[in-house]
């Protein structure tokens, strides 16, 4: 088979997934319709092995295969294609995409087992996989502005998909409100490409961009800011970000899927696709590098003080998104996408240990109640810590090098960017604590009585209640289901957790500096017209960054070891010794108070002048009263003329035929 | 004779016929003055057609006079049925139609 092919095939998987358990879910028993879903994802990864190794057949500078099915539409002036393209970026994103959602699928058949929307769960995740690997896979603006918006559909569904709990149908809402407000900058900054190229296919738009436009010609960087948008709403980035903290009341293994490996790095590979155009328009790539940094600064903060497990990793999400989004806004593309793929691994492998630890706790999820889990869950304590050293970037974890990989790069072109670098190495030392504040609270100290009764072979069934507002709830559909579940009792989560481990400790393997660079061979035909293409930081440069890294992890991880095991209460004393930065902390710099004052209040305001003024007295006044008495007043007429003597219709008619009469008379002469 | 005399007097017996509709309100007298109306036509009809010289006047003048004998017959026939009911014979009295 062709590598377009494979490439359709990549699509294809999910998609009949999805159809399968969401027609056949009422014959499925037990856990199959989630072995089916994880079957149709694995049938996704094995295509997308195949379309990598046609690739691979293939000679360097002719591996960007454009396959279409069909005309999507043809009209004057506008042809788009039903048409994919399979190069290395693409089959990069659909083998880590695919990968990934296959574990994370293959924990979610143990870990929803005994939910009541088991097969709806699985079906909206194999949509989700599909909506994301069709935005990968796109070969033009068309295809990935459907992807775009499928994913953000699915992120929705998924999100409220515990759809009885207020907080979670709230939290699904905002995600879909913030992934709108980038779906529209999508469509217009596709538009503005459109208007001055004339195409919506990558390759055609690509061939034509350095004829269009001048070097950060204001309309491209236009174009590319609106692009940005979307990549900053749906990798939330600052300002767009909100959505992504309080995403975290679904699922757990959602979180592990849209909020680590899959929707949040799509603005990444937005811009690593998009590189000629940002290349040409390195104003916007400079936007994007300070954004991210910004963003990767301010979350790595916030996630010093949130006391939320998931939300802690959520914050840890946005910042090592933020890195990427620096690594490829200023040109670092295999740095970033390798960053993206390291962090796709240890990412979902935290938040599983996260699901587990929670399943642990009976769905209680504030760090404050948690402690010494160590002997309990021995193996969700390995595995969980494997991925907190890969995220603290500890030597040789996979995340030392890929992070150091952006910010070598970012050191060596200097200027603005090795200011930007020191910011990414001083958060990453935050990292590194943030991690270990995690690890030293939940699996150290005095077991709780959770952590207890585990340890005499009990697992702990509390009441059911949402752990966000401690609310009562009880277990039918709509609400997560009476059982919980932990690695330690689940061969499929174990299963699913050991290669992410494995892979969060070797994954680094694929781009050492000096020693191998497979990833950058790979990539490298996808990239070959970038500017920068040659340019790479010398292996001694590489080396030195890896060995600041390294230190910057250890002392992060030592500062930890002291806060909250060596000593326990120094933390306390920091909050009240700063209340003013620890509240700021704490409101997670008053982004959500800003909204609320700047755009959710006058909206709401706006609404309500609307509903007052403009429905009620305007619409219904004088439009839809206006409309209804002019045509009760015509009807009383009409009826007023039908009075029903015969003599009156007779004389009617007499005097039309004399008008008529008399006319052609006159007429006439 | 000048075809003049023949439409005026055309013309009167229409207009006598016209008034007797919008005023009369049996129906019975009503339905003569629609006769002398249609006839009043049917003059006019045969005076052109021996002004002019061709025949066609006279066949229409004829047709016309079967057509009145049709609606005549049915109108007569709405008479008696009002009659048999007991209804008023009067067309004033038969207003079901207004709106």
């Amino acid at each position: 088979m062709t590598a377009g092919g494979w490439g359709w095939l990549v699509v294809a998987f999910p998609l009949v997934g999805c159809a399968v358990v969401s027609l056949a879910w009422r014959w499925l028993p037990g856990r199959s319709a989630g072995w089916i879903a994880s079957g149709a994802v694995l049938g996704s990864f094995g295509s997308a092995i195949g379309a990598l190794a046609q690739l691979q057949d293939r000679p360097a500078h002719e591996r960007t295969v454009v396959s279409s099915l069909f005309d999507y539409f043809h009209t004057a002036g506008v042809n788009v294609d039903m048409g994919i393209q399979v190069d290395p970026l693409s089959v990069f994103m659909a083998l880590v995409v695919s990968g990934v959602s296959f574990l994370i699928h293959v924990y979610s058949v143990a870990y929803m087992s005994s939910d009541r929307g088991y097969a709806r769960y699985f079906a909206y995740l194999n949509y989700f996989v599909f909506s994301m690997l069709l935005l990968v896979m796109a070969g033009n603006f068309v295809l990935l502005i459907v992807g775009w918006a499928f994913v953000g559909a699915a992120s929705y569904l998924l999100i409220s998909f515990w759809y009885r709990r207020t907080t979670a149908t709230r939290a699904g809402l905002k995600a879909f409100v913030m992934n709108v407000i980038g779906d529209v900058g999508m469509v217009v900054g596709a538009f503005l490409i459109f208007r001055e190229t004339g195409f919506l296919d990558y390759q055609h738009v690509f061939a034509a961009t350095d004829h269009a436009f001048a070097v950060n010609d204001g309309t491209l960087v236009a174009a590319c800011i609106l692009f940005l948008v979307g990549a900053f709403a749906k990798s939330a980035q600052l300002p767009l970000h909100t959505w992504l903290p309080d995403a975290m009341e679904g699922p757990t293994p959602v979180s592990a899927l849209i909020h680590a490996a899959t929707m949040v790095t799509a603005g990444v590979y937005l811009i690593a696709r998009l590189h000629p155009l940002f290349e040409q328009a390195p104003a916007a790539g400079d936007v994007a590098a300070i954004v991210g940094c910004a963003t990767l600064l301010f979350a790595a903060t916030v996630a010093l003080v949130v006391t939320d497990l998931k939300r802690v990793i959520a914050y840890s999400t946005m910042s090592q998104i933020g890195y990427m989004i620096m690594g490829v806004g200023s040109f670092a593309y295999t740095a970033g996408l390798f960053h993206l793929m390291t962090h796709a691994f240890f990412k979902a492998l935290l938040f599983m240990g996260a699901g587990s630890v929670i399943g642990a706790m009976g769905g209680e999820q504030s760090l404050d109640k948690m402690r010494g889990f160590r002997r309990a869950m021995p193996f969700t304590f390995v595995t969980f810590t494997v991925g907190a050293l890969a995220l603290s970037a500890f030597p040789p974890m996979s995340g030392l090098f890929s992070k150091d990989a952006i910010l070598a790069f970012q050191l060596d072109r200097g200027g603005l960017y090795a200011v930007l670098a020191i910011v990414g190495y001083i958060a990453a030392g935050i990292t590194a604590f943030y991690a270990f504040r995690m690890v030293f609270r939940v699996f150290f100290g005095d077991p709780v009585e959770q952590a207890a009764s585990l340890e005499a072979g009990e697992l702990w069934h509390g009441e059911h209640f949402n752990p966000a507002t401690g609310e009562a709830e009880d277990t039918d559909v709509g609400f997560p289901g009476p059982e919980h579940h932990i690695a330690e009792r689940e061969r499929p989560m174990r299963a699913a957790m050991a290669p992410l481990a494995l892979l969060s400790i070797v994954g680094g393997i694929v781009f050492i500096p000096g020693v191998t660079d497979v990833l950058e061979r790979f990539l490298e035909p996808a990239f070959e017209d970038s500017r920068l293409a040659g340019q790479q930081p010398s292996v001694g440069a590489e080396w030195a960054g890896l060995v600041l890294g390294g230190m910057l992890s250890v002392v992060g991880i030592v500062a930890a070891w002291r806060m909250y095991v060596y000593r326990p209460g120094i933390t306390l004393r920091i909050r009240d010794r700063l209340p003013r930065v620890h509240d700021f902390l704490l409101h997670k710099w008053y982004f959500d108070e800003l909204y609320d004052a700047l755009v959710v209040r006058p909206a709401l305001a706006f609404g309500r002048f609307g509903q007052t003024v403009v429905e009620t007295a305007f619409v219904q006044g004088v439009v839809i009263g206006g409309a209804t008495s002019v045509v009760r007043a015509g009807t009383e007429l009409a009826r007023a003329i039908q009075n029903g003597y015969l003599r009156t219709y007779a004389l009617v008619l007499v005097i039309g035929l004399s008008g008529l009469g008399l006319y052609f008379l006159l007429q006439s002469s | 004779m000048d075809v003049v005399w023949f439409v005026v007097l055309a013309a009167f017996i229409f207009c006598i016929g016209a008034a007797g509709v919008l005023t009369r309100r049996n129906p019975l007298v009503v339905l003569l003055c629609l006769e002398l109306m249609l006839n009043a036509g049917n003059l006019a009809l045969v005076a052109f057609s021996r002004m002019v010289g061709n025949r066609e006047g006279q066949v229409f003048a004829l047709i016309v006079m079967v057509v009145a004998a049709c609606e005549v017959v049915i109108g007569l026939g709405l008479i008696v049925a009002m009659y048999r009911r007991r209804l008023a014979i009067d067309v004033d009295e038969m207003r079901e139609l207004s709106g």
